[in-house]
């Protein structure tokens, strides 16, 4: 395999929010196969910056495919061609010399461009704050081990818990549905038993949350497990209907 | 001014007790008429949030990222540290604190680590409280494993995601006070300065990263939480956008900066591919417990690792320090393999890396035991360097991790300035010249859940807080300094990045400051930082404008920090004559290569006070005494 390569990038500019965006083209050289993909970024803002041109913004931070904060589209897909791969661990090895990457920001009615390629994607944080906790003050838990819990289902809890909040899912679903985010954690809480307390009214309000945040309903396409870096499955989706409709027939809706 | 540490008198193991009760009440029904300022939602951030707002507290919560959940204590892997003694296996909190004592060279304040190691209990009750999915056993309780410098299995861990799982509790519970409506998020908001009004904390101004505005926020007492110092280094394992700024405005205003010279360079990361590097990528030093570390016993050996026999390689961690082997503490393992490579016996195309081997775990448990405990870290190596480090070993080089230095606080986590209070990473009190593993996430949860909740209690009763709003002059001036700060970085209108200057400030420290450190080079460091400076002031190039979301910007400014904060840690560094932790002076080692302390005139804790940029900062010294742990040269043989 060459050791760099030359790719030509069209890159999605916008300059603040509710302005118009366009893509702007740029041709980057000797980009090394080695590079992660926001490296390849950072040459070009570099080279924008030498130019007297405005670099072009995306979110990015731990850059270990932990943190959440990227997210962008790549040739239309979310997070690019890898599997369970952040954009942040992508690699310029996936791609080839002489190759045109569309790049773009998440797309979808909840999470509005800020600018070039940030998204706004608080609506996650409020879909948390309805419900997404153990109410447990500080100084009130028993003994750690007081409560033993099976070693699959805290290893199951623990699939659901994995998600990053990237909105990956949200961008790669046609209908911008957030159904995998608010099933990994309606069902990382439902396996454990220290969810049993607020399991029904948990389920109520952070659906109730998602559909007012504006997000669509699932195409049971299963396109946001495919996109998921975390590997988060879509029979998180199947379960979290079976919690709603549970919490439907037997508990209250509401607090 | 003199320091006053504040560690309450009385036996060891009751101090905390006797200072919990000596301290001031605040009744539940005038707690809301308080407001209290939280920058930054890590673990400390988020669970002091969280905590405050439960006590019923106001609580405003500051931090840059689009969201609470993006801190950079959601990266860290391996896990966190408590003194169950879930395992029987001889541990207890004396021995937690002996371990974190030792572990941090004597160069901790005893009273606070004891305390750490106290309620490190609390902590994995309510953090499984909340939902944490911790690794479990068949029977179902909590599993453990052991890591670097201690003898017996303490560690608790969610597979390699424990600070995510960690943070993602702090953070849900911080929500649930959000729901209540009893804390207030303020996302992307950078703090650039704090209000001190008659001597006290109180208030913080941000920039608003959206849209560029300045804003200001008045309180009764302002937290700081926000974490570490070490991308100063440019490279290193911490998030791109982890920085002092917060810190270092906060010593603008008269918070002292405690031993910034303790900086930990990590043994197990990635080592570097080329010149375009953003970051580094930690391996977690779980990994130790089941990975070799060696290196070909000949110079220049440039076979595959699978080619070189069992007897010609050098397992150097087994050799030199053969009772705690790979599992010796990161500052000794790292100085080892540094010097392996300073032989010239390092591996790769860069001859900076040593090998980390699993074949023999392997071998012994299997591929789906190895993959089961380490997956996740396998697969993310695997991802990065397109090896396979189930067929072949490794490679890892040492990297800068984390800053045991931070802002001096004192037994209540208050700086020196009343009212600011400093938690987890950003102050200094708790891990010394060396942080044991599992230890942040551990110190972190302390600082905010069980420290903090109490101390600022006592802040708020004991002291008569008049009622201050926005409207105090004090605020319009810090917003016009922080205003005036952003016009002049835009108005350089030079020709260089702020990214090359970082990478030049970077690569001086790393060379100059980093795993070896002498005098001669820390002078020239010294000299070499102020011309950076200055060239950085004259030259650099801020595209953009002050009223948008600019990303330039916000680098620069924190760049213009580290390029003043760098002087500090150099000027430490070479007023610290004696090896400790992970302070190396290479004046100051035994015949063997092991770091030399010197207790007799070096057993303090060096604060800084600002004098003003470019001028020399002032030293005060808070002498450390010993009661329970007698000083020692750390043998891990």
């Amino acid at each position: 395999m060459s050791e760099s390569i030359n790719v030509t990038l069209k890159v999605w500019r916008q300059s603040g929010p509710g302005e118009p965006g366009r893509f702007e083209t740029y041709p980057l050289e000797n980009v090394s196969t080695h590079a992660s993909f926001l490296e390849m970024l950072d040459i070009l803002n570099q080279k924008l910056t030498n130019t007297g041109k405005e670099p072009v913004a995306f979110d990015s931070d731990c850059r270990e495919g932990i943190c959440g904060s990227c997210g962008l589209m790549v040739d239309g897909q979310a997070h690019g061609p890898d599997t369970e791969t952040a954009t942040c661990q992508l690699h310029m090895r996936r791609f080839s010399d002489g190759d045109t990457i569309t790049i773009e920001p998440w797309r979808a009615r909840p999470f509005p461009v800020l600018k070039d390629l940030v998204v706004d994607r608080s609506a996650f944080d409020r879909i948390v704050e309805a419900g997404g906790y153990n109410s447990i003050n500080a100084g009130n838990a028993p003994d750690a081990n007081a409560i033993l819990i099976p070693k699959d289902r805290a290893e199951a809890a623990m699939d659901a818990a994995a998600c990053i909040g990237c909105g990956a899912c949200v961008a790669a679903c046609k209908n911008a549905s957030a159904m995998l985010f608010v099933s990994a954690k309606v069902m990382h809480f439902a396996r454990l038993p220290q969810g049993d307390p607020e399991r029904t009214t948990r389920v109520s309000r952070m659906v109730a949350q998602m559909d007012e945040e504006g997000f669509g309903s699932c195409t049971n396409t299963t396109e946001c497990e495919a996109a998921c870096p975390k590997g988060i499955s879509f029979s998180n989706i199947v379960e979290l209907r079976r919690e709603f409709v549970r919490a439907q027939v037997t508990g209250r809706t509401s607090r | 001014m003199t320091l006053e540490s504040k560690i309450p008198s009385g036996p060891m193991d009751k101090k905390w007790s006797k200072h919990k009760f000596d301290l001031k009440l605040v009744a539940p029904a005038n707690k809301r008429k308080h407001t209290i300022l939280v920058v930054g939602t890590g673990l400390a951030g988020a669970s002091a949030a969280a905590t405050l707002g439960e006590l019923g507290y106001n609580v405003k919560a500051f931090f840059f990222h689009d969201s609470p959940r993006r801190a950079h204590s959601i990266a860290a892997q391996g896990g966190i540290n408590a003194a169950k003694n879930y395992q029987n296996d001889g541990d207890s909190v004396h021995r937690l604190f002996y371990d974190t004592v030792k572990g941090g060279d004597f160069r901790a304040r005893e009273a606070n680590v004891h305390r750490l190691a106290e309620v490190s209990v609390n902590i994995i009750d309510q953090c499984v409280a909340q939902g944490v999915p911790f690794a479990r056993e068949y029977g179902g309780e909590l599993a453990n494993r052991s890591f670097g410098g201690a003898q017996v299995s303490r560690t608790f861990y969610a597979r390699g995601q424990t600070g995510q799982q960690l943070l993602l509790g702090a953070y849900s519970s911080m929500m649930r006070q959000v729901d209540n409506g009893k804390v207030q998020l303020f996302p992307r908001r950078e703090m650039l300065d704090v209000v001190v009004i008659d001597g006290v904390a109180r208030g913080v101004v941000c920039r608003n990263l959206v849209t560029g505005e300045f804003e200001s926020y008045a309180g009764d007492a302002v937290l700081l939480c926000t974490g570490g110092y070490g991308n100063v280094f440019y490279l290193s394992t911490n998030a791109k956008n982890c920085n002092v700024t917060a810190a270092w405005r906060a010593v603008k205003r008269g918070a002292f900066f405690a031993n910034p010279c303790f900086t930990q360079i990590h043994p197990t990361c990635i080592p570097q591919s080329g010149e375009y590097q953003s970051k580094l990528t930690l391996m977690s030093e779980s990994l130790r417990n089941d990975g070799r570390v060696w290196v070909p016993l000949r110079k220049g050996d440039t076979r595959s690792a699978r080619e070189i026999p069992e007897s010609e390689r050098d397992y150097f961690l087994e050799r030199r320090y053969p009772s705690f082997g790979n599992l010796v503490p990161r500052d000794v393992a790292s100085r080892a393999s540094k010097a392996v490579c300073d032989e010239g016996r390092g591996v790769g195309p860069t001859g900076l890396a040593v090998y980390l081997d699993f074949a023999d775990a392997i071998g012994r448990d299997g591929e789906t035991t190895i993959r089961q405990k380490y997956g996740n870290l396998f697969q993310m190596y695997a991802k990065i360097t397109d090896d396979n480090p189930y067929e072949v070993p490794m490679r890892i080089y040492p990297a800068v991790h984390y800053t045991m230095g931070g802002l001096w606080v004192d037994y209540n986590l208050e700086s020196t300035v009343p009212g600011l209070f400093v938690l987890g990473e950003a102050n200094f009190s708790d891990h010394g010249a060396n942080r044991l593993g599992a230890s942040a996430l551990m110190q972190g949860l302390a600082d905010g859940y069980f420290i903090v909740p109490y101390t600022v209690g006592s802040h708020i009763a004991g002291r008569k807080l008049d009622k201050v709003t926005t409207d105090h002059p004090a605020f319009a001036d810090a917003e016009r300094s922080c205003r005036e700060m952003t016009t002049r970085l835009l108005g350089v209108q030079g020709t260089r990045s702020v990214d090359s200057f970082h990478r030049e400030l970077g690569m001086t420290l790393w060379n100059n400051c980093g795993m070896a450190r002498n005098d001669e080079g820390l002078r020239s460091a010294r000299g070499k930082i102020r011309e950076l400076r200055d060239a950085f002031w004259k030259d650099v190039r801020v595209t953009g404008k002050g009223q948008e979301l600019n990303q330039t910007l916000e680098h620069a400014g924190r760049l213009a920090d580290f390029l003043e904060f760098a002087e500090l840690l150099v000027v430490d560094a070479a007023e610290r004559k004696e090896s400790c932790g992970g302070h190396f002076r290479e004046e100051y080692q035994t015949e063997e290569g092991e770091a030399m302390r010197d207790d007799k005139n070096f057993q303090y804790v060096a604060a800084w006070e600002f004098k003003g940029v470019g001028e020399d900062p002032a030293l005060h010294k808070e002498p450390l005494e010993f009661e329970e742990v007698h000083p020692s040269q750390r043998s891990y043989k």
